[in-house]
């Protein structure tokens, strides 16, 4: 059956359409959280931050133009909230997070690693990646963003965005020979 | 220097690429870059079933975060609820609806099935044309208009719009070249009509529409 698309729902919500925000709330907010949580490393915060997106999503939806998907707009949107909510915090705060960042990667990949699980071992690499790192995988292979896409989102030239996938890549090649995995890559 | 190390990025474009064509996000002309150097190459094909594990697994690491609890949405309409009331919906665009046809085609989707583009492009066209027809009734006509052979009294052209071309990218092309559907798709290419009266007029419209970003194929037809 033809879904109503996300321009369409967009269009309605500039009008005061509380049904079509429902509409589009509930095809995108899973996505748009977990991309928000990454970011904030706090699940209420993230919840916090969602309402907050699409807030904004009803305030501004007459002035969407369509350039970019609906998608790629909630997410960019989804980033400053994001990074905005960081820059908010104390900075005791921040370095506690750093802290446990740091402390999850030291040992979750050895711990994998005792469990000879391959798969396991690459997502506790792939979740121990420095933030912009990991920010551009979950873009790229998470949400499927093209390169124009991630370079809108994320506010950098397209060709940054190809070789920050790269190092973000080699990146997780070095990580995965620390914990015992040479993939003869880079 | 690790003898098999990989040249720098700048110096390896394909294997640059390689995350998106296994995403399922590249423009038609770089996945077929990519597929037709998977195909000679290797150690490029064994690279990129590296990629395709890293896909896995992210979207697997994603996917285990769970989702948010419903006080996100609890909490979302209760602001929108204090926010000041709207006036009713506006009714929606043209370019709007034809979009919806095109919406429920994911990239990756499109990536890989070119029947199912060729279809959309097959709508797309259709309710291009009847928009342009519906304009030519609707719009008053300018003086300076009468100077410009009618569409009806041009050539034809034959043309194959890019893959990653969008409807409103279509219908801004077709508008802007005073040009209307007329055909196809036969074998993915479209029949045009544009205004021109000369051989001159024509060549210099066909290297017109060969330039633009929106088609992959132009040439004048018999």
């Amino acid at each position: 059956m033809q879904q109503t698309s996300d321009e369409v729902l967009i269009q309605r919500i500039a009008g005061g359409d509380r049904l079509a925000m429902q509409v589009l709330f509930a095809r995108h907010h899973v996505r748009v959280y977990r991309f928000v949580l990454r970011l904030v490393r706090n699940e209420a915060t993230a919840e916090d931050l969602i309402s907050e997106v699409f807030l904004d999503v009803w305030r501004q939806a007459g002035r969407f133009e369509g350039r970019s998907a609906v998608s790629t707009w909630l997410l960019a949107i989804a980033r400053f909230k994001a990074l905005s909510a960081l820059r908010g915090r104390k900075e005791a705060e921040l370095d506690d997070d750093v802290a446990e960042a740091i402390e999850d990667v030291s040992d979750t990949p050895e711990a994998a690693m005792q469990k000879k699980d391959k798969g396991e071992i690459l997502r506790k690499c792939i979740e121990t990646l420095s933030p912009d790192h990991r920010e551009i995988i979950d873009l790229v292979y998470y949400h499927e963003k093209s390169v124009e896409e991630v370079a809108e989102i994320v506010g950098i030239p397209e060709n940054t965005v190809k070789t920050r996938m790269f190092y973000a890549r080699k990146k997780l090649a070095e990580s995965l020979k620390a914990a015992g995995i040479e993939r003869g890559w880079p | 220097m690790n003898a098999t190390m990989k040249p720098e990025p700048e110096n390896d474009d394909i294997e640059l690429l390689l995350p998106w064509y296994a995403a399922g996000t590249l423009s038609h002309r770089d996945a077929a870059r990519v597929e037709s150097a998977l195909a000679n190459d290797a150690e490029l094909a064994r690279r990129f079933e590296l990629v395709r594990d890293e896909l896995g697994e992210t979207i697997r690491s994603n996917e285990s975060l769970g989702a948010p609890s419903a006080r996100a949405m609890k909490q979302l309409f209760e602001k929108i609820d204090a926010e000041p009331v709207r006036s009713a919906a506006p009714s929606v665009s043209f370019m709007t609806r034809v979009s919806e046809f095109m919406a429920s085609f994911s990239p990756r989707t499109l990536a890989y099935a070119g029947g199912v583009a060729a279809l959309a492009i097959v709508l797309q066209a259709g309710v291009i044309g009847s928009l342009i027809g519906e304009r030519s009734k609707t719009t008053p006509q300018l003086a300076s208009a009468e100077k410009v052979a009618p569409v009806s009294q041009g050539v034809e052209a034959l043309v194959q719009f890019a893959p990653q071309a969008s409807a409103a990218d279509i219908a801004a092309f077709l508008e802007a070249n005073k040009a209307t559907i007329v055909g196809g798709p036969a074998a993915g290419h479209f029949r045009i009509r544009v205004a021109a009266a000369t051989k001159e007029q024509t060549a210099e419209i066909v290297k017109k529409l060969q330039d633009s970003k929106v088609v992959s194929f132009a040439a004048p037809a018999n």
